[in-house]
């Protein structure tokens, strides 16, 4: 009952960010250089006709009216009409969305999968060699843009030694089919569709934007873990249990290791807001068909309500996120769970 | 007693100065090809051999050589007097950028800490909410809405970082509100904005400004990101981050050097940048050296 | 005599650090019987607690250990980790100062007792967490199946020492070393978790170490009592004999700093000066100044530990 409570209040944190969030994409549109309504109404408008957009958009409105309409649309799930594409922004987030998702887990994966051991061996290890290349890796991991990679990537497996796939979206569709979709995730919807070829051909396709966006990542998960495992082997609890006899094993990873994940988890809150930032960039890179490519687009061709809408997405998604890097913790560190 | 602290710290600042500059190679190393980029880019009129805006259509995509250090790009502008030049343009950007948040969140967070109550919980809830997004994305979403300019680029990236000064200097703050010497001054009749500017602040100053160091890279990567995507800086002004998203064009057909020089930049000066600001942070906080 | 079953001779330990090596412990000596408690006193920084941690194998890598023998119950320890290793935690245990921290925060208490029984025997899962709750009724904590359950963040400070007892006596180990035990308890729990000790160690016949700052609490719990100023083990004697026979001059300042029942606060004498540095090249006495009965030779000539009675030693060219 505590427990439920606890996790209760901690899903209520995120209401006050959530109306921040809302609060803070309306105010950007409302920013927007110039007058809205004579960017709205197009080039050959009059000064009817701007009146008239005016008018519709309710901009003759009073900003608190505005916002509430807003609030309102929002509710419904309208985030109003793409200029470039003509449908509804929210059809076409949702559309994207699961196409960015695969991406940012698989590099979350990768950099976990990499980071993690690389931190523990390094604190288990001080001084030794593996200890100075995690260090090297970490600083500089953390010096390499997101997009520099990429296009080393790109140009060193694509084109020099041609292992890598042409670096053009999910799946070339002119060799495999593309799968019904089920999950949106091309890696569980081919194997749902039983086309295992369709399978490693997206599987290839997504070896080199994961990695190039989990690089990004890797850097701070693997500094954390070092630091934080370090901590924990020199922690009273660690000392206790090597004066009760226990092995190694359990020590590192019974005791210590557990205590470590605290602050990994933790710092995935920030990870997350690098890898969805970092998202855009990579996805301009590899023509990844997902969000951040489309949010560029609609940055270039000042398509306001995409860019809005985007951003909202981004936002909503990094709150639910976070929330859900809290219950991580709470189920890991009793402290958390109890105390609420 | 506070002349011996002083004193004694004022000491070991520089005993650890020295540590580091004799120990720490690698953030000496880090300063020198730092300030030699700087310098190179302030002398850069006198130094580049091309104008880097000049366009020469004979010589489009020419490899490295010795007319052209770095190779040409698509315009045939020479690509090693764009890189030096931008120089200028990338840490300036970034310097703006970290010194906007770092006077504005140093402000708002010495206020929020000094005076806690609703000051607190209002600028508290101010920086919560840009925290609320992932902050490239709200970088992107600000240069979109107030235009696209470099101007505006140093504003986003300055408000995606100004949380982590505010809170910073928030909590130094708090922990100082209440020390002894704050007491002292307060006795002493100064009023609090006073006690607050030149008793509290000035003693959180150095730890802010090892955060404003650690931060100086990030603030390129931002800036060189949004950039990359289109935003900000309009070609042909030379920046690598455009630079680099110019020249990826040419990946296809082998034309490395068009975004490798730029890149290469952008990572080493990203790269001292950090290694200085973890070399400072190892002086000031002598705990987390290893 | 029978055989102790510690037997310590020439125990020295450095530091090596960025500012040069440290001279923590040097030429320490002493022995422990069957049933004996034995407590170790000296400031902060005389080396007693590297003294227990040197004995346990706990210090850090930068440590260099060297002893002419170190013996426990026939085996000997001066030699490969290997020998500590299999008995540490079994026949030899330790609890600490600060047991909140020193429990795994995120872990049931009970499961800590429970790591620790099953990594000294073959315990079944079911008779281990039997164990284990047995292990917490034998240290008098109430209620002992719902404190299993608990978390260290969720008991007293004086119960998670408990629990810290219950755990390193939980395979009957035939010394204890109990490190600044009560330090960071309030007054009547450091009563409290001292009977329980005491008792404890009554009852199963085991040897305990007793590290503390407190002379007035190793004179009331010791048996014998070894007195340490900056890495030397500068007097060890018998509790009755130190009291009324103490020959060191530091042992003499440490009892006039100690409050009794019959000294006024005014009457508390501090001991002049500080510990030496030791990084730097120290004389044979490295009480010396310090000492107001120093003579020219304190400077130069060696100071052993010698007997200068039953079971009374002393290091000092000029003892009392």
């Amino acid at each position: 009952m505590k427990i439920v409570l606890s996790l209760a209040t901690r899903i209520a944190t995120a209401v006050p960010s959530l109306i921040g969030v809302i609060v803070v994409t309306f105010l950007l549109a409302r920013a927007l250089p110039g007058d809205a309504a004579v960017y709205y109404a197009g080039s050959s408008a009059t000064p009817e006709s701007i009146a008239q957009v005016r008018k519709a958009l309710g901009l003759d409105k009073p900003l608190w009216f505005q916002f509430g309409d807003y609030a309102s649309r929002l509710a419904h799930g309208d985030l109003g009409t793409s200029l470039s594409s003509g449908q509804p922004v929210l059809h076409d987030l949702v559309a994207r969305l699961p196409a960015s998702m695969e991406l940012t887990l698989c590099a979350l994966l990768f950099a976990m999968a990499i980071g993690l051991p690389l931190g523990i061996a390094a604190a288990t290890r001080p001084g030794k060699a593996i200890d100075h290349i995690c260090r090297v890796i970490v600083s500089v991991g953390a010096a390499f843009p997101t997009f520099f990679v990429a296009l080393g990537l790109v140009y060193v497996f694509y084109f020099r030694l041609g292992i890598a796939p042409e670096p053009l979206g999910r799946l070339n569709d002119t060799y495999f089919t593309v799968p019904p979709t089920v999950t949106g995730f091309y890696l569980i919807d081919t194997i749902l569709a039983g086309d295992l070829a369709a399978f490693d051909a997206s599987l290839a396709q997504l070896v080199l934007p994961s990695i190039s966006l989990g690089l990004f990542a890797l850097a701070p998960i693997a500094r954390i873990a070092r630091a934080s495992m370090l901590a924990s082997l020199s922690s009273d609890f660690c000392r206790t249990a090597r004066a009760m006899g226990l092995s190694r094993t359990r020590i590192v990873y019974g005791y210590a290791l557990r205590n470590a994940m605290l602050p990994v988890v933790n710092i995935l809150g920030m990870v997350f807001s690098f890898l969805l930032g970092a998202n855009v960039l990579v996805e301009q890179v590899f023509a990844w068909p997902g969000i951040g490519a489309y949010a560029v687009n609609a940055v270039i061709t000042s398509d306001y309500a995409a860019v809005q809408g985007f951003v909202l997405m981004m936002a909503i998604l990094y709150i639910l996120l976070n929330l859900a890097v809290d219950l991580a913790v709470a189920a890991i560190d009793p402290r958390v769970r109890y105390d609420g | 007693m506070a002349d011996l602290t002083t004193n004694l710290h004022a000491q070991s600042f520089w005993r650890d100065a020295r540590h580091l500059a004799t120990e720490n190679k690698l953030t000496l190393m880090a300063a020198v090809i730092l300030l030699l980029f700087i310098v190179l880019s302030l002398l850069a009129p006198w130094l580049i051999p091309y104008d880097p805006l000049a366009v020469d259509s004979t010589a489009a995509l020419k490899p490295p050589s010795f007319a052209h250090l770095f190779g040409t790009d698509a315009l045939g502008r020479d690509i090693f007097s764009r890189v030096i030049i931008a120089t200028r343009l990338d840490i300036g950007m970034a310097i703006g950028a970290v010194f906007l948040s770092f006077v504005v969140g140093t402000a708002t967070g010495a206020i929020a800490g000094y005076f806690g109550g609703w000051t607190d919980a209002i600028i508290g809830r101010f920086m919560d909410t840009i925290m609320a997004f992932p902050l490239f994305v709200l970088a992107m979403g600000i240069v979109a809405a107030l235009g696209n300019s470099v101007e505006n680029i140093v504003l986003a990236t300055a408000i995606i970082n100004l949380p982590f000064y505010s809170r910073f200097a928030r909590s130094e703050v708090n922990i100082r509100r209440d020390m002894t010497f704050v007491e002292a001054a307060r006795m002493g009749g100064n009023r609090s904005f006073r006690l607050l500017a030149f008793h509290i602040v000035p003693n959180i100053l150095p730890t802010m400004m090892v955060q404003g160091s650690l931060n100086l890279g990030w603030a390129i990567l931002n800036a060189a990101g949004l950039s990359f995507i289109g935003l900000g800086v309009r070609p042909p002004t030379p920046e690598w981050g455009i630079m680099v998203s110019e020249g990826a064009s040419y990946i296809f057909s082998g034309e490395w050097w068009t975004f490798v020089f730029p890149g290469a930049a952008l990572v080493i000066t990203v790269f001292c940048f950090n290694l200085i600001g973890d070399g400072l942070r190892d002086m000031i906080d002598p705990r987390s050296r290893r | 005599m029978s055989v102790p079953l510690l037997q310590v001779d020439g125990l020295s330990v450095n530091f090596r650090t960025r500012s040069g090596t440290v001279k923590v412990l040097d030429d320490v000596s002493f022995s422990i019987d069957k049933g004996e408690i034995l407590g170790i006193v000296g400031e902060s920084g005389s080396g007693k607690s590297v003294l227990s941690y040197a004995l346990m194998g706990l210090l850090d890598d930068n440590a260099q250990i060297k002893a002419d023998t170190i013996t426990f119950g026939g085996i000997d320890l001066n030699g490969p980790a290997s020998a500590l290793s299999a008995i540490r935690g079994r026949e030899l245990s330790m609890i600490f100062q600060s047991p909140r921290t020193a429990l795994n925060p995120i872990m049931k208490v009970g499961k800590q007792i429970e790591d620790v029984l099953r990594r000294h025997g073959p315990v079944s899962r079911s008779n281990a967490k039997a164990a284990a709750i047995a292990a917490l009724a034998r240290v008098r904590i109430p209620d002992p199946e719902r404190r299993y359950e608990a978390y260290p963040f969720e008991l007293s400070g004086g119960m998670c020492q408990r629990v810290m007892i219950a755990m390193a006596l939980s395979c009957s180990p035939s010394l204890l070393i109990a490190d600044e035990p009560t330090t960071g308890l309030d007054v009547t729990t450091q009563a409290v978790v001292m009977d329980l000790i005491r008792d404890l160690v009554r009852e199963s016949r085991m040897s305990s170490i007793l590290i503390t700052h407190d002379l007035a609490l190793a004179a009331e719990y010791c048996d014998r009592i070894a007195v340490m100023h900056a890495g030397h083990m500068v007097e060890i004697a018998s509790a009755r004999t130190l009291r009324s026979h103490f020959a060191h001059p530091y042992t003499r300042g440490l009892f006039a700093a100690t409050p009794t029942a019959d000294t006024e606060l005014n009457d508390l004498a501090s001991i002049p000066g500080n510990l030496p540095d030791l990084r730097l090249d120290l004389p044979p006495c490295r009480f010396l100044h310090r000492c107001d009965r120093r003579q020219a030779d304190c400077e130069t000539a060696p100071v052993p530990l010698q007997a200068i009675g039953t079971d009374h030693s002393v290091r000092c060219r000029y003892p009392l």
